[in-house]
């Protein structure tokens, strides 16, 4: 009987969860690993749904580009979670949510909490500058930087900001002694300029 | 010179790369799961072919889309043909972009102002 009823609520939280999602106009929400093939399944997906929407092709194009480079920030960055064994996992959460005027995408992942210094103070950095300042630190990047063993260059984040013109919003929230979870949502407007 | 031609994909670019037809493009889209490895046998070619090049190279860019890793190769791929240029060959490289697409243009731009060899945008439109 307990086990019938455990599964009564389960199926209570399906609906409550279903609740939230449409209160929060998310249309894509996803935990698990972030492979190459996901990524693309996700991207394709959304362009489908935004031509449906008739979204100007430029806000098209712009949530493409930042759900790319979200996504893959997640597979090459992302830690394993605190019960798991210790090597990166590339998983995390994924959600895009649409309003009236503008798309979000938000990503959250799990990283070690001596990554969240040098992480925040590069976020900053990046909040701090207007649209020259941007373009002048990606050229820089893009001459000065390596790509990275996991095919990172070091230039989604900036790419974000400069592309969509809006602040980066995050937060780093602690686990534990090792680890924090990384949230970070990047909003497009819809409203064309 | 042997033709090095990539079949594009949608996650990775339209390659051609041949001498003889006089036809150097990259074209498409470009997010590939693996960029190093996508990208080093295009640079490898540049590099081979920069020993005894055309008396003058056009070198096509037609790219509907770059992830941030990709902008980073393509800016390696420029950087060969400045080292050609450099060396006292003819180069021009052709930057095509949607009319209607800013984000392209202003890449464009962006690797015009970086790499100092001869560079034409050309904008085309999409119906």
């Amino acid at each position: 009987m307990a086990n019938i009823n455990n599964k009564k609520e389960s199926l209570d939280f399906v609906y409550d969860f279903y609740v939230k999602m449409k209160r929060n106009k998310i249309n894509l929400a996803y935990e698990g690993e972030i492979t190459h093939q996901i990524t693309k399944a996700f991207t394709s997906l959304t362009e489908t749904n935004m031509a449906r929407e008739e979204d100007a092709s430029s806000v098209q194009k712009k949530v493409f580009h930042v759900m790319v480079e979200c996504l893959q920030n997640i597979s090459k960055h992302a830690e394993c979670s605190p019960d798991a064994s210790g090597k990166k996992d590339g998983r995390g959460i994924f959600m895009v949510s649409k309003g009236d005027t503008e798309y979000n995408v938000t990503t959250g992942n799990i990283i070690l909490n001596d990554k969240v210094e040098h992480l925040a103070q590069m976020l900053e950095n990046i909040n701090s500058k207007d649209k020259d300042g941007l373009n002048q630190l990606y050229k820089k990047q893009m001459r000065e930087g390596h790509i990275s063993e996991r095919g990172g260059a070091g230039l989604g984040f900036i790419d974000i900001a400069r592309k969509t013109g809006e602040k980066l919003i995050y937060s780093f929230i602690k686990i534990d002694e090792k680890t924090s979870f990384f949230v970070l949502t990047s909003t497009i407007s819809r409203i064309k300029e | 010179m042997r033709v090095l031609k990539i079949q594009g994909s949608d996650d990775t670019p339209k390659v051609i790369l041949d001498a003889d037809s006089n036809t150097f493009e990259i074209s498409g889209r470009s997010l590939p799961e693996d960029v190093v490895a996508f990208y080093d046998p295009i640079l490898e070619w540049i590099g081979e072919y920069s020993q005894a090049p055309l008396d003058k190279t056009v070198f096509n860019f037609k790219l509907e889309y770059f992830n941030t890793a990709s902008s980073k190769l393509l800016l390696d791929v420029l950087l060969k043909l400045e080292d050609m240029y450099d060396a006292g060959h003819d180069v021009l490289v052709k930057w095509h972009y949607p009319d209607d697409d800013e984000d392209m243009q202003e890449a464009g731009e962006e690797y015009a102002d970086i790499v100092e060899v001869p560079f034409e945008q050309v904008s085309y439109s999409i119906d």
